[in-house]
């Protein structure tokens, strides 16, 4: 029972962070069809402009306090990020707007492979240690092991989450977010600037990204130029299976996802009595993924602007 | 932000052309000496190791130590055929990737370098050692230790390392035996060298009467290790043995405290560096891993290598630095007994070369493996990795 709930602490972890990392995708989705390739990049970028700044901050002489310096670094990662998603919004993708559906999508698959050499360029190829920056404490849970760092990210994703959904529930922004994703051309002869909402939804994803990306670097204590790849794809695939397009299905997608993976890696071998290891853990991951698609081809929560895939 | 980010790239990519032709030219063969010494004989050495990417470390330790020994041997002036001899190092990264050890191995053939010491993983010293074969260039690895790369039957396959199933089959037993471990847990991270060792440690474990518990998979990329070692934890082991690298080694280990479980961490030489322990933090004391060949500080030549090493390079021996160090001397020997620098000529003389090293004596069988396969145990105590014993070698 204590490594059943192990695995659930575990899954829950990554889950929290693949459900952040999630709802960047399906937020552009949602308001504009096209499946953000580039997204795991900007998460990557987020964690290595957090890691130069960081880095460099605690190796000055001024003694800033730790959570101070972290905060600096998320600042500075949240800001680089945003800006860097408006501007590919801006650059890559709103020429592209009307073009056929298949022409943004390869425009992201491109933008994602130029972010990566860039940030090959910029951070180079090696893998960059994080330090261990807080101590971490650990506290044991009817046999399960907990560190304050898990805590910290599933609180830290929960609450980031749930000012994400006021946001787009309880504010005019949001509304023009949904009027715009529902239908931009009535939502632009109500007076909606579509513009500016679309925007909103890649610099608000972006802004999520940022602190995912923290939170990888944070909990695994590396950074390296293509790290965004997986994890994007992992993400991409959580927003499928809770329904693209849909936030709380982005949020239940990652949750699910981690929890799949974790629980899928402790139990294969005992389901298939020994014939499929743990390295069949990712099989596994997609094998749910497809099964779910097979019965709801739309994803567990559907997909709330259906007339778009 | 954007321009920036543009002109900064261009930059870069500027900077990065121009390092790169000033290291790539080597002199011209037809540039005399000095004008009153004897005409010089340049020849190209060859190292291949992973010098990007998650094991960037490692690739540079082994790459610093034929750099170090091409070094001492230009000092020296060796005479060949009349002439004296300069090592010319060329220098390639395969990223740890069999398919770019392949590529860069037949660049390196195309270059027509005299011999190659590397490459450092087994995984890419396989393939790559049927490039070298077809085109009769020695190759010496400082590191690969799966069996398979001498057992195909190259003439040019050479290796100054214990292979895994003497460093295994030592590790296996004394993980069983020494340790007293009873119940042993099993991680491998699906790559030649990984599996290889951690096949070999299962085999001999069991054979000193030790049971294998768990049995799980990771690859040599990943990060994320707690759902298997969740599950190893539920199997109660008293030891958890990695076949890995120290990238992934030292993450793995911290995982586990982590995780609350408290058996001893073991590994093989992949991950019995100073890297390891910055990377496990905490979590590497009482780490035991082991490194193939006599412990190098309790050799004569040891100590006074890793002194060099330091002042020459400005960090630590990783690990194989001394085994890449020894590899190019030993071509060097066979190049003085052959007389020549021609690879058809002296690689015949390098299985019988008995050669004194930094690493101790070497020597090869008949398939290119080392005569004496010592293997000495490290524990990590204190932030340093200290030798505990050493088993079998003569």
């Amino acid at each position: 029972m204590d490594i059943f709930l192990q695995q659930i602490v575990n899954g829950v972890t990554l889950g929290s962070i693949y459900a952040l990392v999630a709802l960047g995708y399906t937020m552009v989705y949602g308001i504009i069809g096209l499946i953000n390739f580039a997204h795991g990049e900007v998460v990557m970028i987020g964690a290595l402009t957090a890691y130069t700044v960081i880095t460099g901050l605690l190796g000055t002489k001024a003694g800033l306090p730790v959570w101070l310096i972290v905060a600096i670094g998320l600042v500075a990662a949240i800001l680089v990020c945003t800006v860097l998603a408006y501007t590919i919004e801006k650059v890559a993708y709103r020429p592209l707007r009307r073009a056929s559906r298949l022409a943004p999508l390869i425009t992201a698959i491109g933008m994602s492979i130029v972010l990566q050499n860039i940030a090959m360029m910029i951070w180079g190829r090696n893998y960059l240690r994080f330090p261990e920056l807080f101590g971490t404490e650990r506290y044991v849970v009817g046999g399960a092991s907990i560190t304050s760092l898990q805590i910290a990210i599933v609180l830290i994703a929960a609450g980031v989450m749930a000012l994400l959904l006021l946001m787009v529930h309880k504010t005019r922004l949001g509304t023009a977010m949904r009027a715009t994703a529902q239908n931009p051309e009535v939502a632009g002869l109500m007076g909606i600037n579509i513009n500016t909402a679309i925007s909103v939804a890649f610099v608000v994803g972006a802004a999520l990204a940022a602190v995912a990306g923290l939170m990888v670097m944070t909990y695994y204590e590396v950074a390296y130029y293509h790290m965004g790849f997986i994890l994007g794809l992992k993400a991409f695939t959580a927003a499928v299976l809770g329904g693209i397009g849909n936030l709380a299905g982005a949020m239940l997608g990652g949750l699910l996802l981690g929890l799949i993976e974790a629980l899928g890696a402790g139990y294969i071998g005992d389901v298939t009595f020994g014939i499929l290891g743990s390295n069949y853990q990712d099989v596994f991951a997609f094998f749910v993924l497809i099964t779910v698609l097979i019965f709801r081809p739309s994803g567990l929560l559907g997909e709330r602007v259906g007339d778009r895939a | 932000m954007h321009a920036h980010l543009k002109a900064f790239s261009v930059v870069a990519a500027l900077t990065l052309a121009l390092a790169g032709c000033g290291k790539e030219e080597p002199k011209p063969a037809t540039q005399a000496a000095a004008p009153a010494g004897p005409a010089e004989l340049v020849v190209k050495i060859g190292s291949v190791a992973p010098t990007t990417g998650p094991i960037a470390h490692l690739g540079k330790d082994n790459e610093n130590g034929v750099k170090m020994a091409i070094d001492d041997i230009n000092a020296k002036k060796v005479m060949i055929g009349g002439k004296v001899l300069k090592l010319v190092l060329v220098a390639e990264d395969d990223q740890a990737d069999p398919k770019q050890g392949t590529i860069v191995a037949q660049k390196l053939v195309d270059d027509k370098v005299a011999a190659v010491i590397g490459h450092l993983n087994s995984g890419t010293t396989i393939p790559a050692s049927k490039i070298y074969a077809d085109a009769g260039i020695p190759q010496i690895s400082p590191s690969a230790t799966n069996p398979k790369y001498t057992e195909q039957g190259f003439k040019t396959a050479f290796r100054v390392v214990a292979n895994d199933i003497q460093q295994g089959g030592a590790l296996g037993a004394y993980i069983a035996k020494d340790m007293g471990a009873k119940k042993i847990a099993i991680v491998d991270d699906r790559t030649a060298y990984g599996q290889g060792v951690a096949d070999e440690v299962e085999k001999a474990a069991k054979a000193s009467g030790a049971e294998i518990v768990a049995r799980e998979y990771t690859t040599d990329k990943a990060t994320d290790f707690k759902a298997i070692l969740t599950k190893i934890k539920g199997t109660k082991p008293d030891a958890i043995f990695y076949g890995g690298m120290d990238a992934t080694g030292g993450p793995m280990a911290k995982q586990a405290r982590d995780l609350g479980i408290d058996s001893k961490f073991v590994m093989a030489d992949g991950g019995c560096s100073p890297e390891f322990i910055k990377l496990a933090g905490d979590a590497a004391e009482g780490f035991i891993c082991s490194i193939p060949g006599a412990p190098v500080d309790k050799l004569a030549k040891g100590e006074e290598f890793k002194k060099r090493y330091k002042e020459k390079f400005g960090t630590d021996v990783q690990i194989y630095s001394p085994n890449s160090y020894d590899a190019t001397m030993v071509v060097v020997e066979a190049m003085k007994k052959a007389d020549s620098a021609d690879p058809a000529k002296f690689l015949p003389e390098i299985s019988k070369v008995v050669y004194d090293g930094v690493t101790g004596k070497i020597s090869f069988d008949a398939k290119g493996d080392l005569n004496s396969g010592a293997i000495t145990m490290y524990e990590a105590k204190g932030g340093k990795l200290e030798p505990l014993t050493t088993v079998g070698g003569k």
